[in-house]
């Protein structure tokens, strides 16, 4: 099982994953610079990705505290808190882009 | 213009739990103390981020709401007359000739301390900024995070971004002052309460403002003067609204802030410091709860009050090199208990 990431600068990465774990912990276990403030609570909108159009269909759909976040933190039709998206075999090959919020700024 | 400086024995910088506490702390050892922080009230993160949350790891209180954990601490601290400057934040630091230190506020107060307590937790919060292209050039001028005086936007056409309190608060308030009042929101759905949205829905209903569904993706005008925004709807089409003001309200986010400026060490934002009096790297300037570090720290509100007691009595010393410090229980101590008002 993997996911497409798409870091900031549009450089493509596949990264192994594994069923149960949330998306954004993927993308912080493999060392992206993912801010992810809040450690998945869903409490913060740092973990924002935008998600490839063609699979949005296949996510379940946000809840009102996913949503409260997006409005937060700018957005678009097809953002998403990465935390709240959990791997399952029919996600195999998931393609998101860290929104420009959720990237770490070197210290 | 010079401000006449407010002198005084510490200046803590924050209140929220952590700080609120300190002010206890040193005032058993006869330290007054003036408190500044960014927010209109105390609590820090209890009152902003979850006032209502329950918290269960406050010793003695097996659960306590943030809200009311601040209320109690500023019972606590109420017989040592702290006083509290809100709405403020410290931008300058500095260590005067005398050994004193300085403090300047972005609102103009000027305090003069022996000591400085820095109890920031995150930093200071701070609005959180949409990323529009080219945004910074209208701050202040016709683009606003806050509404200091709602007089200033008589006659304006003003249009506000978001969907929580503070967007559908001020788009009420505000509507019979401007000249034009407009909302947008990227989604039919708000955060704010019911009560807000339904006054908002029915002054649209009324004709006495509009509402757009969609996002802000350009600002125009001429230096700094906002005369319209480009938006995108929900169906992916542009449109164009027209305003001379915007108020962005995407809630607020914790940034360290002027504390980068002060000349003190600090490691990935944090500052570190001893664990025997919680000092920085400038004697005299303390720093206790979520915004210092040392090995083992543990961002607890229980830490941060362990390091408030240790900080104080090192805080004392440090401002009276030569008094003797007699350590005190206030269930025996009369003078302790005459300080707290209850012997």
């Amino acid at each position: 099982m993997r996911i497409i990431l798409v870091d900031g600068k549009g450089r493509e990465r596949e990264l192994a994953a594994i069923e149960g774990w949330r998306v954004m912990e993927i993308i912080r276990d493999h060392g992206f610079p993912i801010v992810a403030e809040c450690g998945g609570a869903c409490a913060c909108g740092t973990c924002q990705v935008e998600v490839d159009p063609q699979w949005a269909a296949k996510l379940h759909e946000s809840r009102e505290d996913e949503l409260d976040m997006l409005d937060q933190n700018y957005g678009g039709e097809w953002s998403r808190l990465s935390c709240q998206l959990i791997m399952t075999p029919e996600l195999d090959g998931l393609r998101v882009r860290l929104a420009d919020v959720a990237v770490r700024e070197a210290a | 213009m010079t401000q006449e400086a407010i002198s005084t024995d510490v200046v803590i910088i924050g209140a929220g739990p952590c700080g609120l506490f300190a002010v206890f702390e040193l005032g058993l050892l006869d330290m007054k103390c003036h408190l500044v922080d960014i927010l209109d009230k105390p609590g820090g993160q209890c009152a902003e981020l979850y006032p209502e949350k329950p918290i269960y790891d406050i010793p003695a209180l097996p659960v306590v709401s943030g809200h009311e954990l601040t209320e109690r601490l500023m019972e606590q601290a109420a017989p040592f007359g702290p006083q509290y400057h809100y709405n403020e934040m410290v931008e300058e630091l500095e260590k005067l000739d005398d050994g004193r230190f300085r403090v300047k506020t972005d609102g103009g107060l000027v305090f003069e301390a022996k000591v400085v307590v820095i109890a920031a937790g995150g930093g200071s919060f701070q609005p959180k900024k949409p990323p529009i292209p080219g945004i910074d050039a209208y701050e202040g001028k016709s683009v606003f995070y806050s509404v200091k005086r709602m007089e200033s936007f008589r006659n304006k056409k003003v249009l506000i971004s978001g969907g929580g309190d503070s967007a559908l608060d001020w788009t009420i308030n505000l509507q019979p002052v401007a000249q034009s009042m407009q909302l947008i929101h990227r989604r039919d759905g708000f955060r704010a309460a019911p009560d807000s949205v339904n006054k908002m829905h029915a002054l649209v209903d009324e004709g006495k403002m509009q509402f757009h569904l969609g996002q802000i993706t350009a600002l125009h005008g001429d230096n700094g003067q906002l005369t319209g925004v480009t938006a995108k709807g929900n169906d992916g089409n542009d449109y164009e609204i027209e305003c001379d003001t915007l108020l962005p309200f995407f809630g607020l986010t914790m940034k360290l802030g002027p504390i980068a400026n002060w000349g003190l060490n600090l490691h990935e934002n944090l500052i570190p410091v001893d664990t025997e009096k919680f000092q920085s790297s400038e004697p005299g300037i303390f720093a206790i709860g979520d915004i210092n570090t040392y090995p083992g720290k543990l961002k607890l509100i229980l830490s941060g009050f362990h390091e408030a007691a240790l900080m104080a009595q090192a805080a004392f010393k440090y401002a009276n090199p030569d008094a003797k410090v007699t350590f005190q229980y206030t269930t025996s101590s009369t003078s302790l208990q005459k300080k707290l008002g209850v012997a």
